[in-house]
């Protein structure tokens, strides 16, 4: 965004709570790798053009790629800055910082999707004795006690937490609700590559059925393997991981208690798989793919045990530990304005916030499919800086 | 209590179930039940479902008839009413077994039964099934059971009745605990 308002000549200031790309420095586990390829990442003007296109960034890797971005674009960027509220003003907006105030004309709320972790509220039943961390508290498997844990939660970080915390030898148990099943590579190539080519990310937030639905959908079962390998519930049930249904509650005697839904929710995983492979197909034949790339395949179905287990007494010391990769929401405590929903979800049409002047960036199907990823900044930036340009020259005339 | 001397008779055979009991633990492969039922679709929201044999006791066993059961929704719901909703079922199959399990209970401790009547209401919110709020489940937020019981004993012991008779019911264990379900298409 700061790059496109510089090639509109809009002057502006970008606040940044810590370092730069500061979430990615202090937030995130030591194995994650980005899950989409080096190619993809593309931000206006600034493409990848290393040797390892299909590879993946390491979470050090990512900081220095948005670092180097900055220093590219000359991002007129104020680190340790800390913004403590928003609020309306005759002529725009206050921000206010832990360095001083700002007023503006108009403010991008780009503070992305994912600050808190939502653990649900019967947590708080689990027994004392037991260690608890988030997603955005984990690090590595050494952190945690010897002794079996359960991950609670089966989308991209939930599987990536369970697959390494297994391989450190302490026995998992993966809650799983719903979730999305993906292969890393499908006919020879990355799956991103394909939803890119075919379009798929580029799917606007205006030309699906339900958009509220699609904003809430989880994230991709997709990891930054070295390997490549898909990651999904057989490649964990083939490592030894034990799959139980969604976590329904935990009792007042400690005991927790699994949904028995969880065939259906493999089901439902692999049609909604089998459905986006099938678009895939066809584009493929259509566009002339079907030469230079492998057939269509589609993989086996997700393995279920015929009765996986409904109940776990948490106190038994089966589990010490317990990984909540239950999501992430927004914190937006600091924003002052009258854009929340009764649900504190922020109202925006395509990114542009219901209240005048204000723009969101970054969020899951904000304006196009691609809008959390950084490869989806570039557009929404361009649509929405279009759009301020427009806003603030509209006011100008007015005056 | 009944008085001493004096048998409590609530129409339950307690001696047959107590016979069972003893020769389901010596032979516990006739303790196996499959209970069953077919359903077949109408029209709309109406269903027409039946209940007939089961298996147990190492055979398959037939009910005195075929029982049947409409369900449907009702006409707020644009629909045509023609049976009760699958959820009202859902409360009468749990109001039933809890209710047979007092007479047994009683039965068993020697309480005569007057009468016994139990109302349920079962709270949903309509956000979760018609998919408006993901935070909202499908199915109730709670139910509420409450029951008058007229009998010859103390409150206590009617608690107690109550009590156990949950702790014993088959269907209060379905809608409280997990259980595994499979759905296939033939």
């Amino acid at each position: 965004m700061s790059r496109c308002l510089c090639d509109r000549s809009i002057d502006h200031v970008v606040l940044e709570r810590g370092e730069i790309a500061h979430t990615w420095r202090t937030e995130r586990w030591d194995s994650l790798r980005l899950l989409t390829p080096n190619w993809q990442s593309r931000l206006p003007g600034f493409n990848y053009n290393g040797d390892d296109p299909d590879g993946y960034r390491s979470v050090t890797e990512v900081v220095e790629f948005i670092a180097s971005y900055s220093k590219v674009i000359s991002a007129p960027i104020l680190t340790h800055t800390t913004v403590t509220s928003v609020r309306s003003t005759e002529t725009g907006y206050l921000v206010r910082t832990d360095q001083g105030d700002w007023l503006s004309r108009t403010v991008v709320v780009a503070s992305g999707a994912c600050n808190v972790a939502v653990v649900p509220g019967f947590a708080s039943k689990v027994p004392r004795s037991m260690m608890q961390l988030t997603a955005q508290d984990y690090r590595n498997p050494e952190q945690l006690v010897d002794g079996g844990v359960l991950v609670v939660g089966a989308s991209s970080s939930g599987v990536q937490i369970a697959h390494e915390i297994q391989r450190s030898g302490r026995p998992v148990i993966l809650s799983v609700g719903e979730h999305i099943r993906a292969p890393r590579v499908y006919r020879g190539k990355d799956l991103e590559w394909w939803m890119d080519a075919a379009g798929v990310l580029d799917e606007r937030y205006d030309e699906v059925d339900d958009i509220a639905r699609a904003r809430r959908v989880a994230s991709l079962q997709l990891a930054g393997t070295p390997d490549r390998s898909t990651l999904d519930i057989n490649a964990l049930t083939g490592i030894g991981v034990t799959v139980v249904g969604r976590l329904g509650g935990i009792g007042e005697n400690g005991k927790a208690q699994f949904s028995g839904s969880l065939r259906n929710m493999c089901a439902l995983s692999d049609l909604k798989m089998g459905r986006l492979l099938d678009r895939i197909d066809e584009w493929a034949q259509r566009n002339g793919f079907d030469v230079g790339t492998n057939p269509p395949h589609r993989l086996p179905p997700t393995r279920v045990e015929p009765a996986p287990p409904l109940g776990m007494d948490l106190a038994s010391g089966e589990i010490k530990a317990i990984i909540w990769a239950t999501g992430y929401r927004p914190d937006y405590s600091w924003l002052e304005v009258p854009v929340l929903d009764r649900k504190g979800r922020l109202q925006h049409d395509g990114g542009v916030v219901s209240a005048p002047g204000m723009y969101l960036m970054g969020t899951q199907f904000m304006r196009r499919r691609k809008s959390a990823l950084i490869d989806g900044a570039g557009d929404d930036a361009r649509d929405l800086s279009a759009h301020l340009t427009s806003y603030l020259d509209s006011r100008d005339a007015r005056k | 209590m009944a008085d001493a001397g004096s048998i409590a008779d609530n129409g339950v055979n307690v001696a047959a179930l107590i016979g069972a009991r003893e020769a389901l633990t010596d032979a516990p492969a006739g303790a196996q039940f499959k209970w069953r039922a077919a359903c077949e679709w109408k029209n709309g929201t109406h269903s027409h479902s039946t209940v007939e044999g089961f298996y147990g006791l190492g055979q398959e066993q037939q009910h005195k008839k075929t029982f049947t059961f409409d369900a449907d929704h009702p006409e707020v719901f644009a629909s045509e009413d023609k049976g009760a909703t699958p959820v009202e079922y859902v409360l009468v199959g749990l109001a039933s077994c809890l209710t047979a399990g007092i007479a047994a209970v009683a039965q068993h401790r020697n309480i005569q039964l007057r009468s016994v009547t139990a109302t349920l209401e079962g709270d949903m919110d309509l956000q979760g099934i018609l998919g408006i709020d993901d935070d909202v489940r499908n199915g109730f937020g709670g139910i509420k059971v409450t029951y008058k019981i007229d009998a010859d004993a103390k409150r206590e012991d009617i608690e107690a009745l109550v009590a156990q008779s949950q702790k014993r019911s088959a269907v209060y264990d379905i809608v409280t605990n997990p259980t595994n379900v499979t759905v296939v298409v033939d």
